[in-house]
């Protein structure tokens, strides 16, 4: 399975023919239709990015005079973020957040089901695969109250658990790590479970079935077979799940808050908090300019290993 | 999270295409369970029902609490089946005009979105251009960007341009960060569209922009749906954009409103909070099965995003 399907180049005709007039001019006009998705993105992606980076070399506050008329100050916030404790611990836990839930939990998780689901009983496929998509469609809030119910000290789980004598902890206070990466495994398993689902099922039937000729068991097929065949897709599907799980705010600050104390205070809850609680503006833009750095390095490496698929 | 595809096989309803018979037989061999080891079918079987609770239980909440009239925060059936929860936030404060704002929120930067990037698609699907390969790097660039990130410069630039607090600044924002996916998506759709019916129109003079008019975007409808669907959906579900941007409650939609609502009376009213999240989120759900069917039809989403 490719990914982002390219168009095949030289396929498409030279266009409207024109008389010929100036090649630039030609050429210029073809551009024009652009020219709305071209502001917009000018305006509001690029702009904010740039917009990023300068305001974290100010003192930007929330309110105040520093609000209206920020000054220069330099690397300050990068030389404070350095010596902030808050930081690394952030950074920490972001990594952690996203090897936990989105490298591994939703990953094995998402090829598991989509190997599984080639062994069941249709209704149980169906089922099973209706319930993995609606955690993912509903919108983020909804999801993020309905792990909240489930972690809570009086929620599902401890009442399950109460159910076999154990008396659970509090898990959004005493494991909160814990209970966010689950719950975001929870919800974002169905984006990998589906790209998974797809590349198997591509995958020649006739290789298997040789190497199982061969006298290959399950999981050596698994391994030696499956697995090389879809490893476009598992770098792609590793790429997309990291980059959206790097930006979870919303599923965390509804369950912890980041909390308690910043105990699951991730880069973005970070950032939020900096700026718009603290109302250190500048402060915050800095923590979100590392976090574009990180992304768009992810970004970079994504894209290059997709470069023979757009050429 | 920026839900990103939908694949067009394994939507719920809509077996993955080449998928192993039931039965045993060399052709209903998969990787794992071996033909005819009907132990490890029941095993397989068996590990789907038990992820199938584990991912039946939250879910399960929401919509059993919002029919109980006792509703605590643990799934339970209600001893009582109540609308009650229902009829209590169908106010208009509460639930109409968020739901009002929401969709405008949503329908808007769905056809900003559209327009754009069907008219930017265009060209890049049937000129070949110098300026393509870069362009459509870019705007591949532009999907991977981490836009929670952005939030706290967006807050100062809007702060700036004066665009705080208003709906078409926000629509206008969350169509551009819709419109790298969207553009990815219209031009693949346009590229399945043959391109030899358009060089007859051309023959006969037409520009290309008439072309597109009434050639291409007719054939192509099912594509303009999904395309303008997804970002729908997407915006529906955003809370972290309409949180930081939208100030004023009678401009925020149900996202925001039922956050704040949670943080009033969550503590308490839990069926209320379950009912109010079953009506807000039903028309992404619908919205979902439509786009799945209309993928699944004619055209095969996968093509347009995939891992």
């Amino acid at each position: 399975m490719t990914t982002l399907a390219p168009a095949e180049a030289g396929a498409r005709g030279a266009g409207p023919s024109t008389p010929r007039r100036s090649h630039l001019r030609r050429s210029t006009g073809r551009l024009v239709p652009l020219v709305p998705a071209i502001v917009l993105l000018a305006l509001f992606m690029l702009g904010p990015v740039i917009w990023s980076f300068y305001g974290s070399f100010t003192n930007a506050a929330l309110t105040g005079p520093n609000a209206a008329e920020p000054e220069w100050i330099g690397l300050d916030n990068y030389v404070q973020l350095l010596s902030d404790p808050d930081f690394p611990k952030a950074l920490w836990l972001t990594v952690l957040f996203v090897l936990a839930s989105a490298v591994v939990g939703q990953n094995v998780l998402g090829l598991g089901l989509a190997m599984l689901m080639r062994s069941a009983l249709k209704p149980v496929r169906a089922v099973v695969s209706t319930l993995v998509v609606t955690a993912w469609v509903l919108p983020e809030i909804v999801a993020a109250f309905a792990a909240y119910a489930f972690f809570h000290a009086d929620g599902t789980l401890n009442s399950l658990l109460a159910g076999v004598g154990i008396a659970g902890p509090d898990w959004l206070y005493e494991n909160p790590m814990l209970a966010v990466i689950l719950a975001n495994i929870w919800r974002g398993t169905a984006f990998s479970m589906m790209v998974y689902s797809a590349a198997v099922a591509e995958v020649p039937p006739e290789i298997t079935e040789a190497a199982r000729v061969d006298g290959a068991n399950g999981m050596q097929r698994l391994v030696w077979v499956t697995l090389p065949t879809i490893r476009r897709s598992i770098s792609t599907n590793l790429m997309l799940t990291t980059l959206q799980t790097l930006s979870v705010f919303t599923l965390i600050y509804v369950m912890t808050g980041g909390g308690p104390g910043t105990d699951s205070t991730t880069l973005p809850i970070l950032a939020y908090q900096e700026a718009f609680k603290f109302a250190q503006v500048g402060y915050g833009t800095a923590i979100a300019t590392v976090m574009l750095v990180i992304g768009a390095v992810f970004s970079v490496v994504y894209i290059r290993s997709l470069k023979p698929e757009v050429d | 999270m920026t839900g990103l595809a939908v694949p067009a096989s394994t939507v719920p309803g809509r077996p993955a295409r080449d998928e192993a018979p039931a039965g045993p037989g060399p052709r209903g061999s998969s990787a794992i369970a071996g033909p005819g080891s009907r132990a490890t079918k029941v095993l397989a079987n068996v590990v789907l029902v038990v992820v199938g609770l584990c991912f039946v239980l939250p879910l399960g909440w929401i919509l059993l609490a919002s029919l109980d009239a006792s509703a605590t925060l643990v799934v339970d059936i209600p001893e009582e089946v109540t609308f009650a929860n229902f009829s209590a936030v169908m106010t208009p404060e509460q639930t109409w005009v968020p739901l009002t704002n929401a969709f405008l929120l949503s329908a808007g930067t769905g056809l900003v979105t559209l327009v754009a990037a069907v008219l930017a698609a265009y060209p890049l699907s049937r000129y070949r251009m110098r300026f393509n390969k870069p362009f459509l790097y870019t705007v591949l660039f532009g999907t991977c960007l981490p836009i929670t990130a952005m939030m706290v410069p967006v807050y100062s630039l809007f702060v700036r341009l004066n665009l705080l607090d208003s709906l078409p600044g926000t629509i206008l924002f969350m169509a551009a960060t819709s419109l790298p996916m969207a553009i990815w998506m219209a031009k693949n759709f346009m590229d399945s569209v043959p391109v030899s019916l358009e060089e007859a129109a051309w023959t006969d003079g037409a520009s290309g922009m008439t072309a597109l008019r009434r050639i291409v975007l007719p054939l192509m409808r099912p594509g303009l749906a999904v395309v303008f669907i997804f970002v729908f959906i997407q915006a529906w579900g955003n809370f972290f954009v309409p949180f930081v941007l939208l100030l004023s409650p009678e401009k925020q939609p149900a996202a925001v409103s039922i956050f704040a609502f949670f943080g009033q009376y969550g503590s308490v009213a839990y069926g209320q909070l379950a009912a109010y999240s079953m009506l807000y989120s039903l028309p992404v759900l619908a919205l979902y099965v439509l786009v799945a069917r209309l993928s699944g039809s004619s055209f095969a989403l996968a093509g347009a995003v995939k891992g």
